[in-house]
């Protein structure tokens, strides 16, 4: 994967270049159940409290899944950078979670 | 009886622990705050001069945190009277901080973090009565490396 060519920013622009095509809309999206291993230990921590490293991890590699799939329909569409990108969360069931990406796919020089 | 007993010691065992683990955790967030105060981190998309920038990206930073088992039964006390929770203040101020400071790490080397977004999401809340019992922060912006420093 060459994810690097695809500029992103979460500003209405890539500063230092002028958006010369827009392309619309790209997503990416990906729903997350918790893993049991990771969900006893995170109940013992919730006794004690502090970070549960386990769902850091999990959330952290959920969003770069997402935001991987915004960029595979950048990309397909065309676009070398993905402006305004925001991000979303929620939950659909108990225990699994939505991350969700979305952004303007534009062509920048 | 049991079960009172097995109460008393989580109780205890939360307490002692979730100070602990809270004091060592604001130490480390004040000593990486004052690191990392020569990036400055907006929330305005305003940005300097285009023909200076070199560079631009995004950047994300994340921490989930769990309240200790003592804070949970005290803000499951508070519930009941109303009244400033300080026991999830501390909790959710942390994970914000902690956030943060994992974004700034991540842009090491730019000049300044523009449109700086923070969200707050509760997940993954545990099985317990109550609800929340942890929080999950994400904080992300755009870090723009200028061709020469401020």
């Amino acid at each position: 994967m060459n994810e690097s060519a695809i500029l992103l920013t979460n500003i209405d622009s890539v500063p230092g270049k002028t958006i010369v095509e827009h392309f619309g809309l790209v997503q990416g999206t990906t729903i997350r159940a918790k893993h049991i291993g990771t969900d006893a230990l995170a109940s013992l921590k919730n006794i004690v409290g502090g970070e549960l490293k386990g769902y850091t991890k999990l959330l952290q590699e959920s969003r770069q899944e997402a935001t991987s799939r915004m960029i595979e329909q950048a990309r397909q569409l065309g676009a070398n950078a993905i402006i305004n990108i925001r991000f979303a969360t929620s939950s659909v069931a108990k225990g699994a979670a939505e991350l969700f990406a979305y952004g303007t796919a534009v062509r920048v020089e | 009886m049991l079960d009172l007993a097995l109460f008393l010691i989580l109780l205890t065992v939360g307490y002692f622990a979730g100070r602990v683990t809270e004091h060592r955790h604001y130490k480390s967030i004040l000593l990486r705050e004052k690191a990392s105060l020569r990036l400055p981190t907006v929330t305005s998309n305003m940005l300097p001069e285009v023909d200076q920038i070199a560079k631009s990206f995004l950047v994300s930073g994340s921490c989930v945190i769990s309240i200790d088992y003592f804070k949970r039964i005290l803000a499951g006390l508070r519930n009941i009277m109303g009244g400033r929770m300080t026991a999830y203040e501390t909790l959710i101020d942390r994970a914000r901080r902690e956030a943060i400071l994992r974004m700034k790490y991540e842009a090491l080397g730019s000049s300044i973090i523009v449109n700086m977004r923070v969200e707050t999401a509760s997940i993954f809340s545990s099985t317990n009565q109550n609800g929340i019992g942890s929080v999950e922060v994400f904080a992300y912006g755009t870090a723009i490396k200028l061709k020469k420093t401020l």
